[in-house]
């Protein structure tokens, strides 16, 4: 199955999906048939007065993630992974990345076509 | 000489002070509203509006076929106008900021000047000479561009005709003020004897004061608040070059429309000072400290 990038507030599996994507602490890329994982710190991003999504887009999309799992996109972040042919899911806030990823592999979380229009819990 | 009238703290009287300075001000002028975002001193000068031109900025356009992707733009743009996503090139019109540097990088020579339009530029005359005003589009985020072209454009008005310049610029200390004020050669900044005033003077203080700028102070709605604002500028050496009372003939004046120099004769002469100190404070010496003794 292909790598995925879920927005993570914490460096592991069982950290708290971040609802923010490009503003996310961290990424967790992984393979959710083997749940082998790797961590990008995302901070360079979050610090960014602007251009955080678009940046993290390059990060998800340079690490080889082929679909990311998060809470809300902006319109320009979601442009920029529909340009590096990266799929988004939105509305995974609330679970761990585990959960995230064991239900996108399930098939139980469809892709998106456009930025979600609620904006991220804080 | 270019005067620009300033604030850290929005609604302490930017406009009313520059509308009255205009009204008062002889020798020729010429004057400009940079709050872009909010322009309302032609609501007190009511000049006669002859035009209205479009204002654009130069943004990115990326020939992608001579594009070899090598991501110089991309590492030197520092608001991510432009992104590389896999072999995608992308710009992002609404995230730049016009520096040009993307151009002046790419050494495949891809990168063309493209435009996006910000807003309006109103050109108009009022009896006390040429007055523009910039009108930022209702959502558009990028006013620094556009108070830039609007200053250069009535400096280019005033210098013809040796005119001198009163600038209405943008509350706050950040990059619209900075842009506003950055040309002037003394800064007027209005203020008012409470504890945001304070603040927020503080801030403008020390985002404004430079080396080859002057300072000074006006204090709008002096009699309230207490006397902090007044021991700061002491402590930083700024001269106080106006007080304008807390007065309900004042505000209703304002409420009305009217330019409050023409209330009462005894306001306009405050307003006379205030010109005259900032002909002396443009003398390179120095600023002429101007303090009434009974807030000290």
């Amino acid at each position: 199955m292909s790598t995925i990038a879920v927005s993570s507030e914490g460096p592991d599996l069982d950290a708290r999906v971040d609802p923010r994507f490009g503003r996310a602490a961290v990424f967790i890329v992984l393979d959710p048939h083997t749940m082998v994982f790797d961590y990008i710190d995302n901070g360079a991003s979050q610090i960014r007065a602007q251009g955080a999504g678009i940046q993290a887009a390059e990060i998800v999309a340079d690490a080889g993630a082929k679909t990311v799992l998060t809470g809300f996109v902006g319109p320009k972040a979601f442009k920029a992974l529909r340009a590096a042919g990266v799929g988004v899911v939105q509305k995974v806030d609330g679970l761990t990345v585990r959960e995230a990823a064991i239900r996108f592999a399930s098939g139980m979380l469809p892709l998106d076509q456009a930025p979600s229009h609620r904006q991220a819990r804080r | 000489m270019i005067i620009a009238i300033a604030s850290g703290k929005g609604g302490t009287g930017k406009t009313t002070v520059a509308a009255s300075l205009a009204a008062v001000w002889d020798r020729p002028l010429a004057i400009a509203d940079l709050d872009v975002e909010a322009p309302n001193l032609h609501l007190f000068l009511h000049p006669s509006f002859s035009a209205t031109t479009a204002a654009k900025m130069e943004v990115p356009e990326i020939d992608e076929s001579s594009c070899n992707r090598c991501r110089a733009c991309v590492a030197i743009c520092q608001f991510k106008a432009i992104g590389l996503l896999g072999d995608a090139i992308l710009t992002f019109p609404e995230m730049c900021h016009g520096c040009g540097a993307c151009m002046a990088v790419c050494p495949q020579e891809a990168i063309r000047s493209g435009c996006r339009t910000l807003g309006a530029i109103g050109w108009g005359h009022t009896p006390e000479g040429p007055f523009l005003n910039g009108r930022l589009s209702i959502g558009e985020a990028m006013s620094p561009p556009l108070i830039r072209l609007v200053r250069r454009k009535i400096g280019i008005l005033a210098q013809a005709e040796n005119r001198d310049v009163i600038l209405d610029a943008p509350p706050g200390v950040s990059c619209p003020a900075v842009n506003a004020v950055m040309a002037a050669d003394v800064v007027v900044l209005v203020t008012e004897p409470t504890p945001f005033g304070l603040f927020d003077l503080e801030l403008a203080l020390d985002a404004f004061q430079s080396h080859d700028r002057r300072l000074g102070v006006v204090v709008n709605r002096a009699g309230i608040g207490n006397h902090d604002v007044y021991r700061l500028c002491e402590r930083r050496k700024i001269p106080i070059l106006a007080e304008i009372p807390y007065q309900d003939a004042i505000a209703e004046a304002y409420a009305r429309g009217d330019i409050i120099a023409r209330v009462h004769p005894e306001i306009q002469s405050r307003f006379i000072k205030l010109g005259q100190r900032l002909r002396i404070s443009n003398n390179p010496s120095r600023c002429a400290p101007v303090r009434e003794a009974h807030h000290a």
